[in-house]
C-alpha cells in the first residue's frame, strides 16, 4: 500500500475546487480532506454537485478553478499518477454485460497494468473477497443489481487503489445487497487500508457506514462532520434524515427554528 | 510500445470476444453488400449502363461494394461508444491509467475485425456469382490490409463525430448525412472519369476513393489501381493517424 505519498496525511484534498457548466456552478469553492483510512459519505439533493465532483477527483472532468490532490498528486498536474491510486464504480452499472465476470476483471487487470504472473491470482482473490467466485464464468448480464456492483467494486479493488470512489453504489439494492456491500468496503478498508468515498442518497447508509459526511447544497460544502456530531449539532435526537434537510433542503434555512421543530417532534414522540 | 500494444489488445481482445459471441449483428451487416452485387449490379452489368473498359461491371463494383460495407459496418462505431458512454463503461475506461491513445487505437482495430468478416462475405458472394477474383497470396493480403486500414480510419471519423454530437439520436441523423455522401462521392459504383468536375474534385479529397482504388487493383484479375498502391495506402494511413490524434483529444469530453 503506498499511503505515504505527500498530502499530510490526506487521501483527498481539495481547495477552491469549482466547476461551471455555462452558467451554471456544479460545484463552488469546495475545501474537502479526506484523512487517509477513512470511508467518507457525500451527502446532497439531487444536482447538488456528488457526481461532478467526483468526476473531477477521478480525472475524468477538468475542474474550472481551484485543484485537488488525490492521493499525493494533483489531478491537473498528475492524472496518470492519481489514475494509478484510484478506483471507481461510476453511478451508472457499467460492468460489461457481454462478457462473463471473470472477462470484465481480466480486461481490468490489463488496463491497470498488472503483471502476468500476478493477474490470475489477484482475480481469483477478488473474486473470493466479493463472493463471486461462482459466477465467474457467467455473462454479466445474468447477474442480479448486486452482484454486478460487487463485480464492479472487485474490479475497482483489484490493483490496490489507495482510495476507492464509489457514487451511490448501493442504489437499487434490496436490503441484503445493500448491507453485503457494506461488509465488503469495510473489509476493503480493514484488510487493504483503502480510503472510501461513497456518495449517496441513503442516511442509514451515511449513519452506518460512513466515519465523516460532507453534506453539498447547490455545489457548496454546507457542513462537515462524524453522523453523531451532525445530529447532535442539531439538538438531541434529531435523526440523520433531519441533519440533511436542514443541511441539504434548503427549505428549512433558520437553523433556529428547525431545531425548534426537532424538539417539538421529539417531545411529541415521547408523548404519543 | 510495448505498454500501447498490450492495453490496445486488451481493447480489441473484448471486441473479438463479443463479436463471436453474438454473431447476429455481423450476418445482418452482411446482407446490405449481397443486395448491392446481387440486384444492383447484375442489373447494372445486364443493362451496361456504365462503361468501365475491359473489366465487367460487376467485377468492377466488388471492390467498390468491400468498401462500401467496410464503411457502413465502421460508421456504427460511434453509436456503439455512445452506448458505452451511457452505461458507465467509457468511464471506467478512463479512470483507469492506460493510455488515451490504447483505447482509442483498440477500438479502431477491433473494427478490423468486422472489416475482415465483411471482406470474407464479399469474396464468398463473388465465388458463387463466378466474378472470378485474384488469388495470389500478396493481393489476398493487401486486401486484407487496405480492409483493416479503412475499417480503422472510418470507425475513429465516427468516433470523433460521436464525441462532437455526443448522443444516439443527433448520431443517427448525422451518420445517415454523412456515409451516403461519401458512398455516392467516390469511385465505388462508378469510375472517376465519368463524372463531372466537380463530383471527381470531391471524390478525391474522399478516403473512401483510395480504398476503393487499392481494392480495384488488388481484387480484380487484370484491375489496376489508378493511383498506386503507394499513393492510396499512403493517403489512408496518413488521414488514419490524423484522425486518430484528433480522436485522443475528444475522447475523454465523452464523459464530462
Ligand atoms: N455535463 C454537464 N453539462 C451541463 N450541466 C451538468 C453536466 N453535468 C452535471 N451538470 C449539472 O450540474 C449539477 C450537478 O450535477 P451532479 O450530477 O454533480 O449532481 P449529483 O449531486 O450527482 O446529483 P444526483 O444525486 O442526481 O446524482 C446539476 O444541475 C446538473 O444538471
Ligand atoms: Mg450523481
Amino acid at each position: 500500500m503506498d499511503t505515504s505519498a505527500g498530502s499530510k496525511g490526506f487521501a483527498v484534498k481539495t481547495a477552491g475546487l469549482t466547476r461551471s457548466f455555462g452558467s451554471l456552478t456544479a460545484v463552488n469553492h469546495v475545501d474537502l480532506a479526506i484523512p487517509y483510512g477513512e470511508i467518507y459519505g457525500l451527502l446532497g439533493a439531487n444536482g447538488a454537485g456528488k457526481t461532478t465532483l467526483i468526476k473531477m477527483l477521478t480525472t475524468l472532468l477538468a475542474p474550472t478553478s481551484g485543484d485537488a490532490e488525490v492521493g499525493g498528486f494533483g489531478v491537473t498536474l498528475s492524472p496518470a499518477q492519481v489514475r494509478g491510486r484510484i478506483g471507481y464504480v461510476p453511478q451508472l452499472l457499467s460492468a460489461d454485460g457481454a462478457l462473463t465476470g471473470y472477462e470484465n476483471l481480466v480486461l481490468s487487470a490489463k488496463l491497470y497494468g498488472l503483471p502476468h504472473a500476478q493477474r490470475n491470482a489477484r482475480i481469483g482473490e477478488a473474486l473470493t473477497f466479493m463472493g463471486l467466485a461462482d459466477s465467474a464464468k457467467k455473462l454479466v448480464k445474468t447477474y442480479s443489481g448486486g452482484m454486478i456492483r460487487r463485480l464492479e467494486l472487485a474490479q475497482a479493488m483489484l490493483h490496490r487503489p489507495t482510495i476507492l470512489f464509489l457514487d451511490e453504489p448501493t442504489i437499487g439494492l434490496d436490503p441484503m445487497a445493500r448491507h453485503s456491500v457494506w461488509d465488503r468496503l469495510r473489509d476493503l478498508r480493514h484488510d487493504y487500508g483503502m480510503t472510501v468515498l461513497v456518495t449517496t442518497h441513503d442516511m442509514e447508509e451515511a449513519e452506518a457506514l460512513c466515519d465523516e459526511l460532507a453534506i453539498l447544497h447547490a455545489g457548496r460544502v454546507a457542513v462537515v462532520g462524524t453522523p453523531a456530531g451532525l445530529r447532535a449539532g442539531l439538538g438531541a435526537g434529531a435523526t440523520m434524515d433531519e441533519v440533511f434537510a436542514h443541511y441539504a433542503g434548503g427549505g428549512i434555512s433558520e437553523s433556529g427554528n428547525f431545531r425548534d421543530a426537532v424538539q417539538t417532534r421529539r417531545t411529541a414522540r415521547r408523548l404519543g | 510500445m510495448d505498454r500501447f500494444l498490450r492495453e490496445s489488445a486488451a481493447i480489441a481482445q473484448v471486441e473479438l470476444i463479443k463479436l463471436l459471441r453474438d454473431p447476429t449483428e455481423m450476418v445482418s451487416r452482411a446482407v446490405q453488400p449481397v443486395l448491392w452485387l446481387v440486384v444492383f449490379g447484375q442489373v447494372l452489368a445486364h443493362v451496361h449502363g456504365i462503361y468501365t473498359g475491359d473489366v465487367g461491371y460487376l467485377a468492377f463494383i466488388t471492390p467498390g461494394i468491400l468498401a462500401q460495407s467496410v464503411l457502413f459496418s465502421a460508421i456504427f462505431y460511434g453509436i456503439a461508444v455512445i452506448w458505452e458512454r451511457d452505461l458507465g463503461v467509457v468511464h471506467k475506461l478512463l479512470v483507469s491509467p492506460a493510455r488515451r491513445i490504447s483505447l482509442v487505437f483498440g477500438k479502431a482495430v477491433s473494427a478490423g475485425f468486422r472489416g475482415l468478416v465483411q471482406a470474407a462475405v464479399i469474396y464468398l458472394v463473388a465465388f458463387f456469382m463466378h466474378i472470378t477474383l485474384r488469388q495470389e497470396p500478396q493481393a489476398i493480403f493487401g486486401v486484407l490490409a487496405g480492409v483493416l486500414l479503412g475499417s480503422a480510419l472510418f470507425s475513429t471519423f465516427s468516433l470523433i463525430i460521436a464525441c462532437i454530437v455526443k448522443t444516439r439520436e443527433r448520431f443517427m441523423g448525422i451518420g445517415q448525412l454523412l456515409t451516403m455522401p461519401m458512398f455516392f462521392a467516390s469511385n465505388a459504383i462508378y469510375p472517376l472519369d465519368i463524372m463531372p468536375g466537380w463530383l471527381r474534385v470531391v471524390a478525391q479529397l474522399n478516403p473512401l476513393t483510395y480504398l476503393v482504388d487499392a481494392l480495384r487493383g488488388l481484387m480484380i484479375v487484370g484491375g489496376k489501381s489508378v493511383h498506386g498502391y503507394g499513393v492510396d495506402f499512403a493517403v489512408l494511413l496518413t488521414t488514419f493517424v490524423l484522425l486518430l490524434l484528433i480522436a485522443v483529444r475528444l475522447y475523454p469530453t465523452l464523459v464530462e
